[in-house]
């Protein structure tokens, strides 16, 4: 089984490597790009067949080590 | 003062600390290898500097999983003594020991200059001994020292006086919320910190500001 975790700063934090890609792709000629914002994605194979313990057991590894939830959310998808 | 360095893959200041804590305390710290799941018998457990683990994830993310920090947190809870400085503070944070997190530098680069630093409280086990508002000189040399926490948080570490040292005006050099460049727990035998005072101890370094809180460690723990 395939999953990904996809780890985004939470509303609010300021992320100046987001507003750096920003001015990238402005200095590139990127019209209209209102807002960036940088995150990390993890893909993960799982030996196990159960979706539904595989989510929890996602969960409990974004709260432990994949997210930093002070300034982070998470997001969970079974491939 | 009995004290304990702790090295990890990546650690590159815990000679630095143990030269500062021998110079000063005079006593030769003991280095502890990350992966032991005990401490030795001290007072204080130092967490250095450096890029522990490549700084793989976040910084500090993976040291702050690491066996020893077990150890760490019974140790700290029995109400030892726990400096974490730069990659240390980032540990603290990750840990859960210190709340907030160091973020990228608001300017995005590595910044490796000298600073001033407000002694922001001493009401604490470790500026316990140093003048309160003194600004003195001190370097840092980080890429993630941005102090976030959310209101909330702020508002309960500066109406606790759990600001040790704030970068003086116009100094700060990586967004840091409120100019915070140290905080400690709620009992106050925890401390983060992104300057290195390591490194302003020797006749031989720039400046020996970073003295008077060594001194101050060790003078408060001999009259506690």
């Amino acid at each position: 089984m395939k999953a990904r975790v996809t780890v985004t700063l939470k509303t609010g934090v300021l992320d100046p490597q987001g507003k750096a890609i920003e001015g990238g792709l402005a200095a590139l000629g990127f019209a209209g790009v209102d807002s960036v914002r940088q995150g990390k994605v993890f893909d993960l194979e799982l030996s196990g067949r159960d979706a539904q313990a595989a989510r929890a057991d996602l969960a409990a590894m974004c709260e432990k080590l994949l997210a930093n939830t002070v300034i982070e959310n998470y997001d969970i998808e079974i491939l | 003062m009995k004290s304990a360095v702790v090295t990890f893959p990546g650690s590159n200041r815990e000679r630095d600390i143990m030269h500062a804590l021998e110079l000063t305390c005079g006593r030769k710290p003991q280095a502890v290898w990350h992966a032991e799941t005990s401490l030795p018998d001290v007072d204080l457990v130092v967490l250095p500097g450096g890029f522990s683990y490549g700084d793989y994830l976040r910084s500090g993310a993976i040291a702050a999983r690491a066996p020893v920090m077990e150890a760490i947190r019974a140790f700290a809870a029995r109400g030892g003594l726990v400096l974490g400085v730069c990659n240390g503070f980032q540990m603290l944070t990750e840990a859960g020991l210190l709340p907030g997190a160091l973020m990228r530098n608001a300017g995005l680069t590595f910044v490796c200059r000298e600073v001033l630093l407000e002694t922001a409280s001493t009401a604490n086990r470790f500026t316990a001994g140093m003048r309160k508002g003194e600004v003195w000189r001190c370097p840092v040399a980080h890429h993630d020292g941005n102090y976030f926490a959310d209101g909330e948080t702020l508002a309960r570490l500066e109406g606790e006086d759990r600001v040790a040292f704030r970068y003086a005006k116009g100094t700060n050099p990586n967004g840091s919320l409120n100019d915070i460049a140290g905080i400690t727990n709620e009992a106050g035998n925890v401390l983060g910190m992104m300057p290195h005072p390591e490194n302003y101890v020797d006749d031989q370094q720039t400046s020996t500001d970073g003295r008077a809180f060594f001194d101050s460690i060790c003078v408060a723990f001999a009259a506690a």
